[in-house]
This record gives C-alpha cells, sequence and structure tokens, in this order.
C-alpha cells in the first residue's frame, strides 16, 4: 500500500464514481501529482457507488442532465463497462400516458430515441411482465447497465499510468486546515498533506468533511431501497448480467432490473429515510457497507405487492426467495441538482457530490475542466454549489425540500410546481399588503413573490378572451387569466412589481472601476448615475449572467441580479476583485428592496407622490438618480423588463412597505394595479423579445447566437472578448427567435398551450438540427396578451431563423403550426421602443 | 400432524463490530438493525420441515418490544402459521422471566385447545447470551428437553433430535410433547419469497402480556472485550518477500516443493 505523501498539487478524497472519474480527467486535462483519498478499501469502500443499481436512463426534463448524462454513457460506453440493455417507462393511468408524451418531448428535444408503445409491444420484450396491468409505456432503446466499480478501478489506472496519481485507501480524513480562507492542508489519521486544491468527493459524506472546512455542502444522506429476488429460471435461462430490458413502473414509483438471474426491485415509493452524515456508520460497524443500511420491511410491502402485480409469475415463483434488501444510502439536494464547483467558503475546496451513477463520468470531466481552465463545456450553471442562499444550505432547508422531492423521483412533476415546504422564509416588506391583496406566491430563492393578486380577478371578465384562457388543466395549472389580465392593464395604465428577491451587490473601492470593466461587456467607464445593462461572459464568450450595474459614485459600482442566480453571481465578482484590496463586494441584499413602477400613467402617479422631475427628460432611460418621495429616500433608476415607461425604485428594506403603501394609493385612481411575476417573468418579456439568464442564456450560448451582439465593442479588454471578437466574424451555429403559435387545436378539438421545453420541428414533423448538433427546443413559453399570441423562444438553425419561417412545434406528441416571428432581439412588441422612451 | 411453537428474539444483528448503548447494558442495534439469533433461524427452518412433513402447524413466539413483530414475521414469511406476541420490556426481564412467559402463553394456548406437540427454541440468545431458558421452559412446562440439537426428525409421537457432540453425533429419541433448543448449522435457513412476506402479512398475529411480575437479569453491564491482538505477520514487501512467502506455503504444505 502506497505510503501516505506530505504534500500534493490536488487531494481527491473519495474513490467512488465521482472521484475516480474525476482523477481520470483531471490527469487527462494535464494535471499531476493528484492524491486520492478513501477511508475504506479498493475497489469497492463502501459509499454509494458500491450497491448502485447501476443502470441508466437518458431521458430527462433537464437538458443539464441529459446532456450530462449522455457524455457518461459514451464514457461508459469507451471504457467498455456499459451494456445496452433498452428500457421501458410503462403507465398504469392515462395522467401517467400524458407525462410519457411529455417524456417524449424532451427525448425529442434532447436527441434521445424514444416511441410510446402498446402494453403488448412491452410484453413481447419482457414476457414474464403483465401487459393488463398497464395502459401503454415509452421505450427507450439506448437505456443500458454500467459495471461502476469496473469503470472506477480503470480511471484509476489510467491516472496512475500517466504518472499522475497516488491512491491512498484505508485513510480517514480527520480534518482540514484553512488559512485566510484558503485550503492549505488536509489532515487524516495517517498524517498530513498539504494541497491548495481539494475535492471533496465524498458522496453522503460530504457535508461533513466540507464542515471540517468551514464550508457546507447542502445533500442529505437519504435511503432508497431495494431487494433482489431469484433465482428466477427465466432469467437464468440467458447468460450474462441483463437481457431484458429494465421496466421503470412509473405510477408505482419502483423500478424492475434484471441482475444476472435475480430481479432486483427498487423503491422511490416509502416515506422519506433522511440519516445524518454523522450518523452514518462506519465500516466496522456496519452489517453490509456503511451505505446499505438495515431493510425496513414495513416500508416495502407496498411496493412488493404492486411489484407482483406487474410481474405475476416471476416474483411469485415460491422457489425465488428475497436474497439481499437494503436501505440504501444516496445523496438527495434541496432542489435536486448536483453539487459542483469551489466552495464559496474556501478557495481552493472543491464539491463534487450528490451525483448519481449516470451523472458521474460526465459530471467528473465538466468539473475537472472548470478547475483547469474555469469553463466547463456543458453548462453547470444549475449545479453550481454557489447557488445556494444563505437560508438553503440549513439542514432543516435540506431535510424539508428533499423529503418532501422523494417520492417525485418517478413523479409526475408540472414545470411550474411550487415547493410547498419550508415557505415564508424571506418575506417582502410590502408582504401583508400582497397577502391582502390576494396574492398567490411563489417562491425564487425563498423569497415570497406575488405571481398574480386575486384581486385583480375583475380584470379578466373586463378584457374576456384577451386573457387568453386555457382549456386545458395541465396547461392552466400554477398559471392564471388573471396574469394576462394584469399585463394588459399594466400596458393600457400601470403595474406595480415587487421585485424584492433582486440580488444586490456594490462593488467599491479606488479599483472599483477597473475590476467592473474587466467582467462586464458594457463600458463601465460612464458618468455617474448612469445604468447600464450588460451581459457577463466567461473566457469562451458564454453567458456567466446577464444583469444591471449603476454606477453610484467614482469608487462605487451596485450590481442588481436576479435573486435565482444571484450568489453565484456574486462569487463570480467577488472572484475578481484584485487581491490588493483595491475593490470589494458587498452584499447589499437585506438592505435593499426594489419597487418597479411601469406603464403609461407611470409618470403621472409618481409625479402625485414626489417633487421630484422623473419625465423622460428629466430622467432619462439608464440613468438613476436619488429622489425623495414624501419623507422616504429613494433611488430611482429608469429601466424595464416590461417595455414601458418607468422605474426602479429602491429603498431601504425597512422602508419598503410604506413606499409600497404610498404608490398603490397614488396609482389606484390612475387605474394601476399590482402586478405578479407572471407578467415580469414572462409575458412582459416575451413580448419584449427580452432574454432571461437560465433559460435562453447560459455558458453554452453566445451574444451572436441570441441576437445580442454590439455594433462596436468597448477598447478596453474585458473577460470574453477574445471569443467574442473571434464568433463576430463568424456565422452563428444556432440563432435565438420568438416564433408565435398559429394554431392551438388539437386533435380533440381543445385548445393546448405549450409551457417550455418542446420540441420545434419543420412544419411536417421533420428534426432540425443546429451547427452545435443540438435539436431546437422552446426555451420560454408563454402568452403575449397585448399580440393575442402565445409566443415561444427557440434556438434555431441558422437557415430555419427566418422571419415568416412556417414550422411546428411538437405538444403531447401532436404537432402545432408555428411561426417564426423575429431571428433576433427585436420586440415582437412596439418594435420602436416608443413606450420605454416615454414616447407612447 | 404435529404442531410446534418455535421462539424467537429481536436482537441486533450480530454479524457487524458489537456497539453497546451508552448506558452499557445493551447491544445498540441503530447501525446494524435488528434480525433473529441465528440459532433461532435455525430453529424456524427445523420448525417448517417438522410442520411441512406431518401436514401441521408452526407458531411463531416472541417476548419483546412491539417491534418484534418484524421478527415474527420474518418468521412467517418462511413458512410460520401464525404468531404469538408477549409484548415486554426485554431489558427487564431475565431468562425466568422469559421461560415463564412462554409457558404462560403455551398453556393459554392449551387452554384454547392448541397443544404444542414441540417447542424449539434458540440454544441461546445473540444479544445476551444466556443459555437459560428452553431448560427453564421444560421445567415450568414438565416436558424433556435436549439442548444443542441441529436436526429434528418427527415420527408419530417420538421425535429424533440429532446434535454434535463432543465425543461425535449425539442421536437422542424423545416422547413428545417435548423442548429442544437448536444450534445453528444443522440446516440452512432460507430467505422468504415473495409471496411468502405476502402471506406473512396477513396472517394472525395474538399479542398478549405476560401476567408475571420479573425478577430481572441481575446484569450489572456489558463490555465488550478488547480485539485480541493481531496475529497477522507482514513477510516483507514487493518481490522481495517471496521467499518467506514460499516458505510459508511449503510449511502449510499448499506447495509441495
Amino acid at each position: 500500500m502506497a505510503p501516505l505523501p506530505s504534500s500534493a498539487r490536488c487531494v481527491v478524497i473519495g474513490a467512488g464514481i465521482v472521484g475516480n472519474s474525476l482523477v481520470h480527467h483531471l490527469a487527462e486535462l494535464g494535471w499531476t501529482d493528484i492524491v486520492q483519498l478513501d477511508k475504506g478499501p479498493l475497489p469497492n469502500p463502501g459509499g454509494s457507488t458500491g450497491h448502485a443499481s447501476n443502470f441508466i436512463f437518458p431521458v430527462d426534463h433537464s437538458r443539464e442532465f441529459a446532456d450530462i448524462t449522455l457524455d457518461s454513457v459514451r464514457q461508459y460506453e469507451e471504457l467498455g463497462v456499459f451494456t445496452q440493455s433498452g428500457g421501458y417507462e410503462v403507465a398504469r393511468t392515462e395522467e401517467r400516458m400524458e407525462e410519457l408524451r411529455r417524456r417524449m418531448s424532451s427525448a425529442k428535444a434532447w436527441g434521445i430515441p424514444a416511441e410510446l408503445v402498446t402494453p403488448e409491444q412491452v410484453a413481447e420484450k419482457v414476457p414474464f411482465l403483465d401487459p393488463s396491468v398497464i395502459i401503454g409505456a415509452a421505450w427507450f432503446p439506448t437505456v443500458g447497465v454500467v459495471d461502476s466499480l469496473r469503470a472506477g478501478t480503470i480511471f484509476r489506472e489510467r491516472a496512475v499510468e500517466r504518472g499522475a496519481l497516488t491512491t491512498v485507501p484505508n485513510v480517514e480524513v480527520t480534518g482540514m486546515e484553512v488559512v485566510d480562507g484558503r485550503i492549505r492542508a488536509v489532515e487524516t489519521n495517517q498524517g498530513r498533506i498539504e494541497a491548495d486544491t481539494v475535492v471533496v468527493a465524498c458522496g453522503v459524506w460530504s457535508p461533513r468533511i466540507a464542515r471540517m472546512a468551514g464550508a457546507h455542502i447542502p445533500l442529505t444522506p437519504a435511503v432508497h431501497q431495494m431487494i433482489s429476488v431469484g433465482p428466477c429460471e427465466v432469467l437464468a435461462e440467458r447468460p450474462g448480467e441483463i437481457s431484458y430490458p429494465i421496466v421503470r413502473d412509473m405510477d408505482t414509483f419502483c423500478y424492475e432490473r434484471q441482475h444476472g438471474s435475480d430481479m432486483e426491485v427498487g423503491s422511490y415509493a416509502h416515506r422519506p429515510i433522511l440519516w445524518d452524515p454523522d450518523d452514518i456508520p462506519s465500516i466496522e460497524q456496519a452489517k453490509l457497507s456503511p451505505t446499505e443500511m438495515p431493510f425496513t420491511e414495513d416500508d416495502f410491502d407496498p411496493q412488493l405487492e404492486q411489484a407482483l402485480e406487474l410481474m405475476p409469475e416471476l416474483l411469485g415463483d415460491e422457489r425465488a426467495e428475497i436474497r439481499y434488501a437494503i436501505n440504501g444510502l444516496l445523496s438527495l439536494t434541496p432542489d435536486g441538482y448536483p453539487i459542483l464547483g469551489e466552495t464559496p467558503e474556501v478557495k481552493g475546496l472543491w464539491s463534487a457530490a450528490a451525483v448519481w451513477i449516470k451523472e458521474g463520468p460526465g459530471t467528473a470531466r465538466a468539473v475537472a475542466e472548470w478547475m483547469t481552465h474555469g469553463n466547463p463545456e456543458i453548462d453547470l450553471g444549475h449545479s453550481d454549489i454557489a447557488r445556494f442562499h444563505p437560508h438553503q444550505r440549513t439542514r432543516a432547508h435540506v431535510r424539508a425540500r428533499t423529503s418532501e422531492a422523494f417520492n417525485k423521483t418517478y413523479g409526475i412533476v408540472h414545470p411550474g410546481e411550487q415547493w410547498s415546504s419550508n415557505r415564508n422564509v424571506r418575506l417582502a416588506p410590502m408582504h401583508a399588503s400582497q397577502r391582502d391583496l390576494g396574492a398567490v406566491f411563489f417562491e425564487t430563492a425563498g423569497w415570497e413573490r406575488p405571481h398574480w393578486y386575486e384581486s385583480n380577478a375583475g380584470l379578466v371578465e373586463e378584457y374576456g378572451d384577451a386573457c387568453m384562457p386555457r382549456e386545458h388543466e395541465w396547461d392552466a395549472r400554477w398559471w392564471s387569466p388573471v396574469i394576462n389580465a394584469e399585463h394588459l392593464r399594466m400596458r393600457e395604465a400601470a403595474g406595480l412589481v415587487d421585485l424584492s428577491a433582486f440580488a444586490i451587490f456594490d462593488v467599491v473601492g479606488p479599483r472599483a472601476l477597473e475590476a467592473v470593466q474587466r467582467i462586464i461587456v458594457a463600458q463601465a467607464d460612464v458618468r455617474v448615475g448612469r445604468v447600464v445593462y450588460t451581459p457577463v461572459l466567461d473566457e469562451r464568450g458564454g453567458f456567466r449572467s446577464d444583469l444591471t450595474v449603476m454606477r453610484l459614485a467614482h469608487d462605487r459600482f451596485r450590481v442588481v441580479t436576479g435573486g435565482a442566480h444571484g450568489m453565484a453571481d456574486k462569487k463570480w465578482f467577488a472572484d475578481r476583485m484584485p487581491e490588493d484590496g483595491g475593490a470589494v463586494v458587498v452584499d447589499l441584499t437585506s438592505s435593499w428592496t426594489t419597487i418597479g413602477l411601469w406603464g403609461p400613467r407611470a409618470l403621472d402617479i409618481v409625479s402625485s407622490v414626489t417633487d421630484a422631475d422623473l419625465s423622460p427628460s428629466g430622467l432619462g432611460f439608464g440613468s438613476c438618480r436619488e429622489i425623495e418621495v414624501g419623507g422616504l429616500h429613494v433611488l430611482a433608476s429608469r429601466i424595464s423588463y416590461v417595455g414601458e415607461f418607468g422605474w426602479e425604485l429602491y429603498t431601504p428594506m425597512e422602508a419598503g412597505a410604506a413606499l409600497w403603501a404610498r404608490l398603490l394609493e397614488a396609482g389606484t385612481p390612475h387605474g394601476m394595479v399590482p402586478v405578479g411575476i407572471g407578467v415580469y417573468g414572462t409575458t412582459g418579456r416575451l413580448e419584449k423579445g427580452y432574454r432571461a439568464y437560465g433559460t435562453e442564456l447560459d455558458t453554452e450560448r453566445t451574444l451572436m447566437e441570441t441576437g445580442m451582439s454590439r455594433a462596436k465593442w468597448k477598447d478596453q479588454d474585458f473577460l470574453g472578448k477574445d471569443a467574442v471578437l473571434a464568433q463576430a466574424g463568424e456565422p452563428p451555429k444556432t440563432v435565438l427567435c420568438s416564433l408565435t403559435v398559429d394554431d392551438h387545436t388539437s386533435a380533440s378539438g381543445r385548445k393546448r398551450y405549450m409551457l417550455g421545453g418542446e420540441p420545434i420541428l419543420t412544419r411536417d414533423g421533420g428534426t432540425l438540427t443546429d451547427g452545435h448538433g443540438r435539436h431546437p427546443y422552446v426555451t420560454t413559453a408563454g402568452s403575449a396578451p397585448s399580440l393575442g399570441k402565445h409566443v415561444l423562444m427557440a434556438f434555431l438553425p441558422p437557415d430555419a431563423a427566418v422571419l415568416g419561417n412556417e414550422l411546428a412545434v411538437s405538444y403531447m406528441e401532436e404537432l402545432y403550426p408555428v411561426t417564426v416571428a423575429a431571428v433576433d432581439a427585436t420586440p415582437l412588441f412596439d418594435p420602436g421602443n416608443e413606450r420605454i422612451r416615454g414616447l407612447a | 400432524m404435529s404442531n410446534v411453537l418455535v421462539c424467537v428474539k429481536r436482537v441486533p444483528d450480530p454479524t457487524g463490530e458489537v456497539v453497546l448503548t451508552p448506558d452499557g447494558m445493551r447491544v445498540d442495534g441503530r447501525f446494524a438493525g435488528y434480525t433473529t439469533s441465528p440459532h433461532e433461524e435455525a430453529a424456524v427452518a427445523l420448525a417448517v420441515a417438522v410442520a411441512e412433513a406431518s401436514e401441521g402447524t408452526v407458531t411463531v413466539l416472541s417476548v419483546g418490544p412491539p417491534e418484534s413483530i418484524e421478527q415474527i414475521r420474518a418468521a412467517l414469511a418462511v413458512g410460520g402459521t401464525d404468531g404469538i406476541l408477549v409484548e415486554a420490556d426485554s431489558d427487564l426481564l431475565g431468562p425466568a422471566d422469559v421461560a415463564a412467559a412462554i409457558a404462560e402463553a403455551v398453556q393459554a394456548r392449551q387452554a384454547a385447545g392448541t397443544t404444542y406437540d414441540l417447542v424449539l427454541l434458540g440454544n441461546d440468545a445473540a444479544d445476551t447470551g444466556d443459555f437459560q431458558v428452553g431448560v427453564r421452559l421444560s421445567y415450568l412446562l414438565d416436558r424433556p428437553v435436549v439442548a444443542g440439537i441441529q436436526t429434528v426428525e418427527v415420527d408419530g409421537d417420538v421425535a429424533t433430535l440429532r446434535g454434535e457432540g463432543p465425543e461425535g453425533t449425539e442421536v437422542y429419541e424423545v416422547t413428545l410433547p417435548a423442548v429442544a433448543t437448536v444450534l445453528e448449522g444443522g440446516v440452512t435457513p432460507r430467505y422468504p419469497s415473495v409471496m411468502g412476506r405476502m402471506r406473512a402479512k396477513k396472517a394472525e398475529v395474538e399479542t398478549r402480556t405476560w401476567s408475571g411480575s420479573p425478577a430481572g437479569s441481575g446484569r450489572e453491564a456489558l463490555v465488550v472485550p478488547e480485539p485480541p491482538p493481531s496475529q497477522v505477520t507482514v513477510l516483507g514487501e514487493g518481490a522481495a518477500a517471496a521467499p518467506a512467502l514460499v516458505a510459508v506455503l511449503r510449511e502449510l504444505k499448499v506447495v509441495q516443493r
């Protein structure tokens, strides 16, 4: 056994699928002197990898997951440890069939082979399945199983062959040495290793290891029950580990997966059983492995009955015994995404945790790229460890959300579905007033944000069909025609929007200009009082964010960005401050609240509560100024995300309720209504062609592809400039377009409304492929009430991105005609922007 | 037709490292989980075989906390007919108390018309290891007892019991009704089938309490002895260790020369 080195360039803690894949990819990218530790023996140190069921269904509603999984499968195939078996998701209910139709949409969008089949077709390939129990299924031919332990061994061997890796098993990490916010060394029961880069790839133990350094990896170990029944005669007749397709019995939240002569039945149906990392037994204390906890039969009994229904002869055979049964521990996170990247608390300490077998190698490659040059090829925005707000790192939050999500593992989850647990955590100062107005709250980053106000329900009658009511329950779930009514009233009179969820931070100091100039694309050296909207790019010209920056003083810039992504943006800025402390980032999110007031009557309204001249000439577009509203101190910023004249009004958090009340009172006689995020986030911005980070914009998209190129670029250097200049000289590989739906009528005669994620096809259903090899899908879908149209955004191949081009969108396995309405950022509504300029 | 009563105890799974509760009075099953003592798993398998051969029944009895239903159901899943749970706080009971509780249940069943021809117990429990309940029970029931048996055959009202003794296999013929305590090794316990597990879930389990007052075990505390010093000798590392390894293999006669 190798002795423990006293120093390393990089220490990777953990020899499960993630740690093993990671050491390989780091070595591939030129890293040397990597030391990998695990407290268990090789090749199975006792973590979740060792008891994983090891099958891979590539389809997922999330593009990030789908891309990472596809990359993982490619890697497993290259290692020779992937066996393709095919797999079914079977439906027992019509509601599930509808969900499977949605799965078809996602599969088409991500380029994954899939088709809907009849129960009899399933029974042809799975003769021991009773077709009378199901009404249909989705067939995924590229489903397969992997040998994740073998894969790990090969990965380690490859890194060793390169002379890059020393793996030391049976050594336990006991502490972390952090000096001035940087990792310095890892302490173990066999001594200390100095390293300035350390990766926590410890699966269910990750929170405990990170805590040793004062960092948070907010995941929880959770039980996934699995039994193995055998020997089953029909399975034993065929050679090898797997020769029948895997069956996911979606409505019972169970799967049946052949493993040699046994049938494994796994469940996500039982009550959530969460563990604390500190309570996981040691290797010595555990009966099997530390992550194979004692089986609790009672929790599994209902699933046994359902599995028996589906495969009565196979599982009902008295000679087949339940010879292995575990409460296997796996990692769950509060939002379902992995936890990847450098911890915001400790420089040089990285997390690669909450990653399942199907994502392991792909995730490891992306994290290795991130560690090497900062820019993973696949966008990891949803998985970035920096995404968590402080309250999201609390144990109570993690436990609440993972408990709520566990039974949704195979559940039917609506794209607009809201969490019900751990709500009312961050309340805007005007929350009481909103409640009185019948606000229907959605959550963003812990903030309760009105999505619409029931007090506006009367407007629906007033505007009638212009509210574009939706007939189908699914399309109308987590939605209300009140949103569209609020939209119309805002365009007609004015709307008041609570924007408290903004993340706000200042960049301050003598070198603030220099620091901001380097980070943002727009010119930062503007006069005090200017507001610039700007993309933030990575070195390859991919979007890291888009946000606004207000220059408040020669040495102070205020950055305002979306709440959901605010913490990651803050880290992006903080990581790029000068080392001499000449500029620093100060988080003011909890200090300021923001109220948006927009619409043709906005000036009349605001003029009734302030003497300040906020007319179009008094405060020009893209300007901000401190004003007095009665006794309140307000920073007014003239910008708009909804395409109307008006301002974002910033006031200290404690004054927010008062400002809200005054504006509400002043606005009502002018027809103003409070307007929810349904308008601000979707209908208003869609009509204006505004892109949103996380849907249209991510690190895989460029300024050229999103129609956000500029006529000229600032002279100063900025992140991504070289890439941008190179991209500007070439035709884009894909083009972000706005499309309108021409006819909503389904085969049943009911009108259907897309919600996002659907594939865009040729008018007759043919596949489109852009220059990246991607197939177009809807990034955002929503009503454009002022146009009377349902609008979709999608990246199209350049030759399809032609105004008036007639295409189709596939929704629930039916085609609907659509037409390309914009091939760049030109707004569909008020293309001359006369309203924003106050001319309308 | 033979009616067999088999007695099982809920114990922390004994196959991992033994961890004691903070007060040192019990083995902690938090990590390993709870199971049936291995000797009793063998007793269940024997009981099922005897009952099947004679178209008889197997009643599974446990004295312990409500969770002991899991151990009863586990035995029902591999062929038991019905169950009796004598609810009690195991920590308060000594072996004499457990024997009395079982005897009371046996007598109650007898009064109701069911006589157990054979009562099987484990030789000793995996956690407390008192080695007493079977013998005390036979005394209370006024029946013969054979300890440490590994196989059972019943022919009419005579049971043939075999066990490994110090001088070789010991064979006893006992007239029923009788009591026997079982050592693992003579039979391979089965895992349950799915159908067995479903039957177990539906099988009838009578819950009762014991009318006596416990005398207790007199246990002061449990102590986990230090593990014995390692017997491992490192012969060397790498190629240099080969001659020493060969020498050992020769000594063990694994290789001839």
